[in-house]
């Protein structure tokens, strides 16, 4: 995976909470078998309303999301992820995440980070006031600055420092090979098996 | 062959949560997450192809294959068994076929008796059993908690990693108790319960958080409706749902297909009747609900947390007190096409849809069957009877519902996902508003501009038998 550490770019306000996986990306646009081309399925149920954030011109070729709380519940489609990734978003700001969502993105080298409401709502009325204002998220120093504010964020370390090395978990999973093995040995017997199949 | 803590941990009072986690333990050394071995791992066609394509890519096999089942559920329609219509639909189905095929991962495909959805096949073939961690890319698989078993749902990479390793790195997460005192009063179901559970949490108050259910009205549930209350977990965030097992959850896996048998049936049975909350244990949080004051729900609003009593009305944006929710109010009611103040029961639907992972076992279509029999789905309204597997749809013809359902002009349907989520040809056009046994009513989940309102398989049928929102005792 590519290494993350800081982005800087423009950022696009999204000023929704409870923006479900659904709404990032709807089920039909989920058929493909590949990892990439779901551009065109992001927040597909919205795209048709040139109102829409993403279809204002002032916010062609924005990097970051800026959105409300509760960003990606619902559906586990990691889809959601690439859509917002082949779309061209590298970083999203949110008070808080769904779980699944959450986890999908750092494993996508999308840099989604927390921050509270009334650091949301102030990066929305600046980027409002100023579409080309250009915003950094600082994986490593761990804040946001904007507009000459700085907003701090908590990360856990040890997915920062997976994201800033750009390691693959399963490479990381099978270093510890021996372990599974041991474990595995130790199961019960009476714990059920797929195969052969009784049916 | 001890997996417990040893020396003083032993003896510290621990949750269901932490007695099955601790057990799957393969590795926790304080730096990195734990590392947890996954017993059973469900696979269906849209959340796994770009997994197989990444072992492929890194020369991986499938490390258990003898731990891995798939079906095809998402994309499948129901009006038919064998043409799949739409090429990118059926696409999906083939590329899951055949890298089952390629890995040597058993699938139960359309027309086999036992596919179905996802979380259906598991329990009913008895692979779901107490104090397992299960696993799947589809966030519903919180619904084999009902088991005992700490079951949530991952994405494709983690779906990969799951192929590759049979094992997962999951930071552990804290535990929460719902307590629910009392009995559930007549007419009122577990998916009633849940309903009003994340009504009361909102979408994101289970966050970071294995829930336990418990009380005398969670012991009082069958292994159905347990099955309907954790499937919903995620709907309020929680990381997993669980309950504890009991002589009912034994019953219930008992003689299936997978289940232990002679000493291995002793064996298990004595661990799993360790799988308990001790007495002492500390939760992080707990709720409290007294069953008795509980009543049908439904949801007015695009999110599972947006809901109302049946006997109530759809609620005015301005009364809630936080900016946030009240604006997250509007937006819905806007959605809806609801007004403040209408009662629930004046709100009129075209679509009644019975089925999906959350009410699509028999229990729901007996439950639905009884309220139905001898009357007749009103004329404004189509519904939908979709079983959740080929086996149940076999089930409740067996047993005559199919024809109380037809005999009623409902259309009896086969197996899927159907109309739970707008992927497969089964979708709610644009302003249609259905009453949905199902678990999401975000905008345009059930098809693009679709209205969705979430019930229970009671009141989805006297819903469609009234043409609007209605419980058993309107009819």
């Amino acid at each position: 995976m590519e290494k993350v550490t800081t982005h800087t770019g423009t950022a696009a306000p999204l000023r929704r909470s409870n923006v479900d996986t659904d709404q990032i990306i709807p089920a039909v646009y989920l058929k493909r078998v590949t990892k990439t081309g779901f551009e065109d399925g992001l927040f597909a149920e919205w795209r048709d309303d040139p109102e829409f954030v993403l279809n204002q011109d002032a916010y062609q070729g924005a990097t970051i999301l800026v959105t409300g709380t509760e960003f990606g519940t619902g559906s586990s489609r990691e889809h959601a992820v690439w859509a917002l990734k082949d779309f061209g978003f590298k970083a999203v700001i949110a008070p808080r995440y769904g779980d699944i969502f959450r986890g999908n993105s750092l494993k996508n080298g999308l840099l989604t980070v927390e921050l509270p409401t009334e650091a949301v709502e102030a990066i929305w009325d600046a980027v409002e006031a100023d579409p080309t204002l250009e915003v950094t998220v600082d994986l490593v120093g761990r804040e946001v600055r904007a507009g000459g504010e700085t907003w701090a964020f908590e990360f856990d370390d040890f997915a920062r420092w997976r994201l800033m090395e750009g390691l693959d978990d399963v490479a990381l999973t099978l270093r510890d090979e021996a372990r599974i093995a041991a474990f595995e040995s130790d199961r019960e017997a009476w714990r059920p098996k797929t195969l052969p199949s009784p049916v | 062959m001890s997996r417990t803590p040893q020396g003083s941990e032993e003896a510290r009072p621990r949750t269901l949560a932490e007695k099955v986690w601790d057990a799957h333990v393969v590795r926790s050394d304080g730096e990195q997450p734990d590392l947890l071995y996954i017993d059973l791992h469900l696979l269906h066609e849209v959340t796994s192809p770009q997994a197989f394509d990444g072992l492929r890519q890194a020369g991986r096999k499938v490390r258990r294959a003898d731990l891995t089942i798939a079906t095809e559920d998402h994309n499948t329609p129901t009006d038919n068994l064998f043409t799949i219509e739409d090429p990118t639909s059926r696409k999906q189905i083939e590329t899951l076929r055949s890298n089952c095929e390629e890995f040597g991962v058993r699938i139960h495909s359309l027309g086999d008796a036992e596919q179905g959805v996802v979380h259906v096949v598991g329990p009913q073939l008895g692979l779901t059993q107490p104090g397992m961690t299960v696993v799947c890319g589809d966030s519903h698989t919180s619904t084999h908690g009902a088991f005992g078993s700490i079951a949530f749902g991952i994405g494709t990479s983690e779906v990969e990693h799951v192929l590759a390793t049979q094992t997962l790195p999951q930071a552990k997460p804290k535990t929460m108790a719902v307590t629910v005192n009392g009995s559930l009063p007549e007419g009122v179901s577990a998916k009633d319960l849940i309903l009003k559970i994340i009504s009361i949490t909102g979408t994101g108050g289970g966050k970071g958080h294995i829930v336990e259910y418990r009380g005398q009205a969670v012991e009082e549930l069958s292994m159905e409706g347990r099955m309907t209350v954790c499937n919903m977990s995620i709907e309020w965030g929680a990381k997993a749902g669980m309950i504890a097992p009991d002589e009912k959850t034994f019953a219930y896996v008992s003689g299936r297909a997978h289940a232990p048998t002679g000493e291995d049936w002793d064996a298990a049975v004595e661990h799993w009747k360790s799988l308990k909350t001790d007495s002492g244990a500390e939760f992080d949080r707990e709720i409290v609900i007294d069953a008795a004051e509980l009543s049908p729900f439904v949801t007015w609003g695009t999110n599972p947390g947006q809901g109302v009593e049946l006997s109530g009305a759809v609620p005015d944006p301005a009364a809630f007190d936080d900016p946030v929710e009240r604006t997250a109010a509007q937006n819905a009611l806007t959605y809806m096409g609801l007004e403040a103040g209408t009662p629930m029961r004046e709100v009129g639907v075209d679509v009644v849809f019975l089925g999906s992972c959350t009410n699509g076992r028999i229990e729901d279509l007996r439950a639905a069957a009884e309220v139905i029999k001898g009357r007749k789905v009103a004329d404004s309204v189509n519904m939908m009877v979709v079983p959740g597997s080929a086996r149940v749809r076999e089930q409740a013809m067996d047993e005559g519902l199919d024809k109380v359902f037809t005999d009623a002009g409902a259309d009896w349907r086969f197996a899927g996902c159907s109309m739970c989520l707008g992927m497969n040809p089964d979708q709610l056009t644009p302003g249609q508003r259905a009453a949905s046994t199902s678990n999401r009513n975000f905008e345009g989940r059930q098809g693009k501009g679709g209205r969705t309102h979430l019930v229970s398989p009671e009141v989805a049928a006297a819903t469609a038998v009234a043409g609007r929102l209605a419980g058993p005792a309107d009819l």
